[in-house]
């Protein structure tokens, strides 16, 4: 059993190994601003955010609405300490103000920052937020993240923020450079260390007795404190946790999109996220991440087409004008909820067994359709 | 304190106004609440659409048969997402619900996109409703004064349909015990459904009054007055309609106090409008911290 526990997960690692070299020999070969590399970047960074979700209304069963405004509290704070000091000194970013923070640091502290300046704000919310249930705690939620971007905007805070103007010239992904050298770092294999770390840790969370006291508390809350699970205490973990790693999906983002500006992070945002845990399946991280890429990849550059007037060799202009994509696209969503309403994974997890048993189910019945004939 | 008042008119005037058409999207949300227990996130689009809708229809039709047109169709549009994206959902858990009416929310916005383009629209000006008129020193639309006053009389209809008539006692019996009163012989269905067409009439409603005022449409302009309203429910109680109305009201004067900060309160600073956005969701929180009931909701226990 033990021998068998450690070959699978040899196996697992491997693949892991090999799909990270993989990424490295795309990254090597295609030029950078191919659209299978733009399509991975932003799969990774939603995958990490859609996964730090799950974490929350999958396996805690708190149905929060903010992760936008996390997200943005991560991008902004990025955005603002990895400025060179120089740019915040000219007029070129902070034209109407004089920016406050005059310091600036390198890509790790600023990821890191992110995070925690996320989870600061998560830690403050949550104590007057998740004391309330179920739907009272989704609109709060989106109420702070409204909160969040109006705040963001205010010009008093101009000094720090910019207002309601876009921040740039930070360090974005073609800046980064492998520690101590001056040699760039492989954007596409930034993202995904980054958010492969990040979703790494999460699944070890989620398999630690928190992570047991979690689905306990989804389950059922009165039972869960009847053993002695500190209810309070769990939930603001599980809370400040996941707007952590929202808060570094953010900075990723913000990385990624050379520019960033409060207005972009709007609960319809928060919705797109949730919509594809759905589509993943609440309470399987595995599912969160074929999802994201999966929307991704549609959204980005398969369904182009529907935007651009001609999709399968279909010319309509006419029917295919901008936000054909999105109108499929969300009667889909609206499909799967109604009739698929258990997502791509239901709350299992991808596993070589689970594979196998798929291949094996499949080639029976093609067996048994050949044995009839 | 006189003078106070009469250079600060316009706010006042403009709160009560948007509070009263919060109130009529309020009622919706409460109504729906009160019944299945389920935010319905799709209203504010609902009263978008039926923005959206007036613009066109307006644009060909005289507005005696465009007005009527544009109620009877939000309220088949009310209908139509009851019955498509909540009725299979019955039984299902209401996290599923909640998350089908983030997805109508999601289809109706980007519907709105591909039609009607990301642009604003131009909300047509209804002769009379968008005069101007003068009271007391400021100027204001015709509509600002008419909301409060059609406001109040569609809530009197409203509660005389739920106190004296048989559908308004099986509204109040769904509403008191969902499994119980089916087995008495109430259709469920039915009596849901036109829950949500008074609703969506209602939004309809308000929807004229709002987009009057503000005189443009856009797919996105639906989201904040329907958060807003929502709130609205909450502070009065969810479920009670007379407490979706006062909180409307409430709302609608708060925000135009914030929105005026700079000269009723003589601090300067551009950044009022932003905060009266804020100032709702902080009270939101603030409501559900002290009394998470509302003024009028009734305390709900919860059996293991």
């Amino acid at each position: 059993m033990e021998k068998e526990k450690k070959k699978r997960l040899a196996l697992i690692w491997a693949a892991i190994a090999v799909s990270y070299i993989v990424i490295l020999i795309l990254e090597m070969t295609l030029r950078p601003t191919s659209m299978l590399l733009t399509v991975l970047k932003k799969g990774a960074i939603y995958s990490l955010v859609a996964v730090s979700m799950n974490l929350l209304n999958g396996f805690t069963g708190l149905f929060s609405l903010g992760q936008a405004g996390f997200m943005l509290i991560g991008a902004y704070t990025y955005a603002i300490l990895t400025m060179p000091s120089e740019v915040k000194t000219s007029e070129s970013v902070y034209k109407y103000y004089q920016c406050f923070i005059t310091f600036d640091t390198g890509v790790f502290i600023g990821l890191i920052a992110a995070g925690l300046m996320a989870a600061l704000f998560a830690f403050l919310i949550g104590l007057p937020v998740l004391r309330l249930k179920s739907d009272y705690l989704a609109i709060a939620t989106l109420g702070f993240a409204e909160i969040i971007r109006a705040v963001c905007q205010w010009d008093v805070l101009g000094p720090v923020t910019n207002g309601a103007n876009l921040l740039r010239r930070y360090i974005d992904l073609t800046y980064v450079t492998i520690p101590f050298t001056d040699i760039p770092f492989p954007p596409t294999l930034f993202v995904f260390i980054v958010a492969g770390i990040s979703i790494l840790l999460i699944v070890l969370l989620i398999n630690s007795s928190y992570g047991r006291a979690f689905k306990a508390i989804r389950d059922d809350e009165t039972a869960a404190e009847a053993m002695g699970i500190n209810l309070f205490r769990h939930k603001e973990l599980s809370f400040v946790i996941s707007s952590f790693f929202a808060g570094i999906s953010g900075a990723l983002l913000a990385m990624f999109q050379y520019t960033v500006q409060a207005q972009q992070f709007k609960s319809m945002m928060t919705y797109e996220i949730l919509l594809i845990v759905v589509i993943g399946g609440i309470g399987s991280i595995s599912g969160s991440c074929i999802a994201s890429f999966l929307y991704i990849t549609l959204s980005e550059w398969w369904l182009r087409g529907l935007d651009m007037g001609s999709f399968l060799g279909i010319d309509a202009p006419n029917l295919f004008r901008s936000g054909f994509r999105k109108l499929v696209f969300s009667v889909i969503i609206m499909i799967i909820v109604l009739f698929f309403s258990r997502g791509i994974m239901g709350d299992k997890e991808l596993s070589l067994t689970r594979i196998k048993g798929f291949i094996n189910k499949r080639g029976m019945k093609k067996g048994k359709k050949e044995a009839e004939a | 304190m006189i003078g106070f008042l009469h250079d600060n008119l316009s706010y006042f005037l403009s709160g009560i106004s948007v509070g009263g058409q919060y109130a009529l999207i309020a009622i919706g949300y409460t109504m729906v609440y009160g019944i299945l227990r389920l935010i319905n996130f799709a209203h504010g689009d609902v009263f978008m659409i039926a923005g959206l809708v007036m613009v066109y229809l307006s644009s060909s039709l005289p507005f005696t048969i465009s007005i009527p047109l544009v109620l009877i169709i939000t309220v088949a549009l009310g209908f139509l997402i009851e019955r498509v994206a909540y009725k299979p959902l019955r039984s299902a858990p209401r996290m599923s619900v909640m998350i089908s009416a983030i997805g109508v929310s999601y289809l109706l916005q980007n519907a709105a996109l591909y039609f009607a383009g990301g642009l604003a629209k131009v909300y047509p000006s209804i002769p009379w409703l968008s005069s101007s008129i003068v009271i007391w020193d400021s100027t204001t639309k015709m509509v600002t004064v008419i909301t409060p006053f059609l406001t109040i009389a569609l809530v009197i209809l409203l509660s005389l349909l739920i106190k004296h008539t048989k559908i308004g006692m099986a509204m109040r019996a769904v509403s008191r015990d969902f499994e119980t009163s089916q087995l008495m012989g109430i259709r469920i269905n039915s009596v849901i459904s036109i829950t949500f067409m008074v609703g969506s009439l209602l939004a309809a409603v308000a929807s004229l009054l709002y987009f009057s005022n503000y005189a443009s449409v856009t797919p996105t302009s639906g989201s904040m007055p329907g958060l807003k309203a929502f709130v609205a429910a909450v502070f009065g109680g969810i479920g009670s309609i007379p407490g979706a109305v006062i909180g409307g009201f409430i709302i609608g004067i708060c925000e135009n106090i914030i929105k005026g900060g700079a000269s009723i309160f003589g601090i300067p600073g551009t950044g009022w409008t932003t905060f009266s956005d804020a100032f709702t969701f902080a009270f939101l929180i603030i409501i559900l911290i002290v009394k998470p009931t509302g003024l009028f909701g009734e305390k709900q226990v919860d059996k293991v």
